[in-house]
């Protein structure tokens, strides 16, 4: 019997350090990506990654508060567990990097410099200039490709994942392998392996603009999801406040800019036609700091955007008149800004034209980031406080230290894995942690947190579970024979119905108009403000691009290096996630963190602190439904974030639940 | 083939450009295809409408929606490598005007301002043409292989925290981190040519990008562990000696890695370690 492989699809932070960790543990590694791991869209994160460290510790903060701090920011709807261990984890996390070589920032004494980010009072975020992400993936390519060079890790990249490969129904439901296509060749194969870890990342995509890179489309998940996978939350979609408007994305202006001192505000007079350096303090609106004097312009990412979308939609008070606010740095030290901001000031200026030392910035939200992704479960650990834990001050003493807090037990075959056996699913593709609303600066630490911690788990797995009492390779070829079969199957009749003679402009059918309408669509009905008879509209929408999709024609019918193909491909699988974004949206009937509902703008405990669970039916529908939280840890408490005037939110039904 | 680059137009008059972009206007871009490796090489325009703010990627996005060439022949959607559209992943590198750059900070307004203007893509030179604009880089990486480009840390165990560094020491190795093995460097390099046969990826020329990343490594506490590892293999074939100081890397490099100064560095590890290796042996 030949060794049980292990197949990591996706290339970005989360799945890099799943493949280091599981190749460590001397199981050989497949990794399965889109493009060159290097490029992956980890890259793009900007302002740094949160941890306990020792300068906040002494000033009163802990891992425990960082625990309270994701929960909380989060709305209560993560499971509690798995964001225990995770914070726990942090600080390790942070020396592993520092390790591999991440040139972290570092202050006069060498330390590693922190700052300010949302959602704290505390310094407690850790960084790499302005382009943090960038840097922890290249450490972890790096140590990749030394697993590479020593053959450990063996890459497919520029190779498409298309299914997961399962034998067995409902709960026996176990994964062998996947189905997969070279992008150039198009050559469509199967690959058997004891585990399959997905770490795929979002599907911004599906919004049309986004600050994701193009491969984000969400299409790996949807295959899961057709396969079976539920796929959770998926209504929790992060609005980022602060992006640059393009024609052909959204770019990331990171909130490492407020954190480091930048400030959001528009003229008080409503057209205000001068420059912005011309307009005196008192003539600026400085919205966050005058709702929020706690927190000001550092307010969880659903809150500023919510705001910046009143002041700009509801009291047309944007910036010459059209949808945007100023982020202003330039009352600061410009070779300061330099040091700290350098790459994406870089950024700005490059693609408006404006040097942000000098000017403020415009900027207006995005979609940025999916807290909900595919569903997972895990193993408790050994903390169980019996009755749960109330507010949580900084200076209190923590009522659960590191060593004996286990959130999660370490190695359990099960952490981190979907309903399918054998299929994990890791970083943003997972929707463990981030709850209703994802803190800044915790999206780089829950993807390297997955890879470590649930790595060993998948190890475990291969070694101990299903592989072990019937090894993946004994099973009958006619099972991955089946798969490549649907797969090609797809390829066939999407290359079978090319444009031929009809007008290739025409939008009806064609992939690029369909995608395009789905993402004007999702942003107008499923973002910022979401009410229940627009998310019925876009249902129907939904329906209506479905039904053309259908007869989607291609313009180019080749078997070579065929991205219209992939694209088209993908937009059928977006069209299916989608609806349950939309659909949860829907039926999620209160406000919670990011998800925001006119219509119901209270939190409602009783019958909504539940996960929203999507599943996709053979037939081709869709279903939603919801199952409790798991939250025995923290008793959950109304989320102000200290806000100042009369009108928040009523916290009545909150109330009767902390009570309880 | 004489590259100019994007880099030699200034600042000023991308801006002067961008001052006089005619709204409304249509631009044409002309694109170098190519069906495949061993295909013919054909050139075809697009007519595509400009919008504030559009860079090279929405000009190819409008194009995949209504591929139709610009004396109305339907044609396929052109191919390209694209990722995060922020300049930072490197993915969308090609010869636009003849310059090599980034294509999604390539902004319409600052080159092509006026009614008619053309744009000029074309795929990088220096790499194997897998289809129209996308070329195969995977020999970018393998450099980063030949020169052991990690720190060989003791496993992923927590085991404390890496070697501290002082700001200025965290400043210069930033600088080179930032490298996004995009290739720019490679194809404006006059020493680098292509190179389609895999087997001769270890003796050819390495490239600017990987001599700089050899110095960031060799700077780290840990990493120059494998310092003379590194240098040994700058020594032989397709190493330092192959830089016949042009310049042009360090001038279209887009993220501004020092290249230039760190291949001198390098030149001179290089030249002690063999000194080293002369006197006491090959240790």
């Amino acid at each position: 019997m030949s060794q049980e492989r292990v197949i990591v699809v996706g290339g970005g932070l989360a799945g890099l350090a799943a493949s280091v960790r599981i190749a460590e543990a001397g199981v050989p590694v497949d990794l399965f990506s889109m493009v060159p791991v290097k490029r992956s869209h980890s890259v793009c994160a900007q302002g740094g990654i949160n941890a306990c460290n020792e300068v906040a510790r002494q000033q009163g903060y802990s891992e425990y508060q960082h625990f309270d701090e994701t929960l909380y920011g989060g709305d209560y709807l993560a499971d509690q567990n798995p964001v225990l261990e995770m914070t726990n984890w942090a600080p390790e996390i942070i020396d592993l990097l520092d390790r591999m070589g991440v040139p972290f920032n570092r202050t006069p004494e060498m330390n590693r410099d922190l700052r300010l980010f949302g959602g704290s009072l505390f310094k407690r975020t850790h960084f790499a200039g302005a382009t943090t992400g960038q840097q922890l993936l290249y450490a972890l390519d790096e140590q990749t490709r030394r697993y590479e060079a020593e053959g450990r890790i063996t890459k497919y990249e520029f190779w498409e994942f298309l299914w997961p490969i399962t034998v067995g129904e409902g709960e026996d439901k176990r994964c062998v392998g996947i189905v997969a296509q070279d992008m150039r060749t198009m050559q469509i194969r199967s690959f058997r392996a004891g585990a399959v870890v997905m770490a795929t990342g979002g599907c911004g995509l599906i919004f049309g603009k986004s600050t994701n890179s193009v491969i984000c489309t969400g299409g790996a998940a949807s295959r899961c999801m057709q396969n079976g996978a539920w796929y959770a939350n998926g209504e929790m979609i992060q609005v980022h406040p602060t992006a640059i408007p393009g024609a052909d994305k959204l770019r990331l202006m990171s909130e490492s800019a407020r954190g480091e001192g930048g400030r959001v505000w528009v003229p008080r007079k409503k057209g205000d036609t001068r420059k912005p350096t011309d307009i005196p303090e008192p003539e600026r609106l400085y919205f966050l700091e005058e709702k929020y004097p706690d927190y000001g312009n550092l307010v969880p990412r659903d809150i500023a955007s919510r705001e910046i979308f009143d002041i700009c939609v509801n009291q047309d008070m944007g910036v010459a008149g059209q949808n945007q606010v100023y982020l202003d740095l330039s009352h600061m030290d410009p070779d300061y800004l330099t040091r700290k901001l350098g790459g994406i000031l870089e950024i700005y200026e490059k693609f408006v034209g404006d040097d942000p030392r000098h000017t403020p910035m415009r900027i207006f939200p995005g979609v940025h980031y999916s807290m909900g992704g595919m569903w997972t479960t895990y193993t408790p650990g050994s903390y169980d406080p019996g009755a749960r834990h109330g507010v949580h001050n900084p200076g209190d003493v923590p009522p659960v230290g590191t060593e004996v807090g286990r959130g999660m037990q370490h190695g359990a075959h099960n952490n981190m894995m979907t309903n399918i056996t054998g299929l994990y699913a890791f970083g943003e593709v997972n929707f463990a942690f981030h709850g209703a609303t994802r803190l800044g600066a915790n999206a780089l630490l829950s993807c390297i947190f997955d890879g470590l911690f649930s790595g060993v788990s998948v190890v475990n797995y291969v070694h101990d579970g299903a592989p072990k009492s019937d090894p993946t390779d004994a099973l009958d070829q006619g099972v991955f024979d089946r798969a490549v079969a649907q797969e090609q199957a797809k390829v066939d009749r999407l290359i079978g119905s090319p444009v031929g003679d009809s007008d290739p402009t025409d939008p009806t059918h064609n992939p690029y108009a369909i995608g395009h309408e789905l993402g004007v669509e999702m942003t107008a009905a499923s973002t910022v403000v979401k009410t229940g008879p627009r998310l019925e509209r876009c249902m129907k929408k939904l329906d209506e691009l479905t039904q053309r999709y259908q007869g989607v024609k291609l313009s180019d019918g080749g078997m070579w290096t065929n991205q219209t193909l992939s694209y088209a491909r993908a937009v059928g699988d977006m069209l299916i996630l989608a609806r349950v974004i939309a659909e949860g949206g829907l039926l999620r009937k209160e406000s919670r963190g990011s998800h925001y509902r006119t219509d119901y703008p209270d939190r409602d405990d009783p019958n909504f602190m539940k996960t929203t669970i999507g599943k996709y039916h053979p037939d081709g529908s869709t279903s939603i439904e919801f199952i409790p939280v798991r939250a025995d840890l923290v008793q959950p408490r109304a989320r102000t974030y200290g806000r100042k005037d009369g009108d928040s939110k009523s916290q009545s039904k909150q109330e009767t639940v902390t009570a309880s | 083939m004489a590259i100019a680059y994007a880099h030699e137009s200034t600042a000023d008059q991308r801006r002067a450009n961008r001052q006089k972009a005619v709204e409304g206007r249509t631009v044409i871009c002309k694109v170098k295809r190519c069906d495949g490796p061993g295909k013919p090489t054909r050139w075809e325009s697009f007519k595509v409408p400009v919008e504030p703010g559009m860079n090279v990627i929405a000009c190819l996005k409008h194009i995949a929606q209504n591929p139709v060439t610009s004396d109305g022949r339907t044609t396929t959607p052109v191919v390209y490598d694209a990722g995060c559209l922020e300049e930072v992943c490197g993915a969308c590198t090609m010869v636009i005007n003849g310059k090599v750059r980034q294509s999604c900070s390539c902004l319409i307004d600052e080159y092509a301002p006026r009614e008619g203007d053309t744009m000029t893509l074309e795929p990088m030179s220096k790499f194997p043409v897998i289809r129209d604009l996308w070329v195969d880089r995977a020999r970018v990486f393998n450099s980063l292989k030949r020169i052991k480009g990690w720190v060989p840390i003791d496993g992923t165990y927590a085991l404390g925290p890496g070697p501290k560094e002082t700001q200025a020491q965290q400043q210069v190795r930033y600088d080179i981190s930032e490298c996004m093995s995009c290739g720019c460097c490679m194809e404006a390099c006059p020493q680098f040519t292509i190179e389609p046969d895999e087997s001769k990826w270890d003796t050819s020329f390495v490239g600017p990008h990987a001599l700089a990343q050899a110095r960031l490594f060799n700077l780290h506490g840990v990493g120059k562990v494998l310092k003379n590892d590194r240098l040994d293999e700058l020594m032989g074939p397709g190493g330092v000696s192959d830089c016949g100081n042009a310049q042009n890397c360090v001038k279209v490099c887009p993220k501004g890695v020092p290249l230039t100064e760190s291949i001198g560095a390098i030149g001179r590890q290089v030249t002690l370690r063999s000194f080293a290796r002369f006197f006491k042996g090959n240790k």
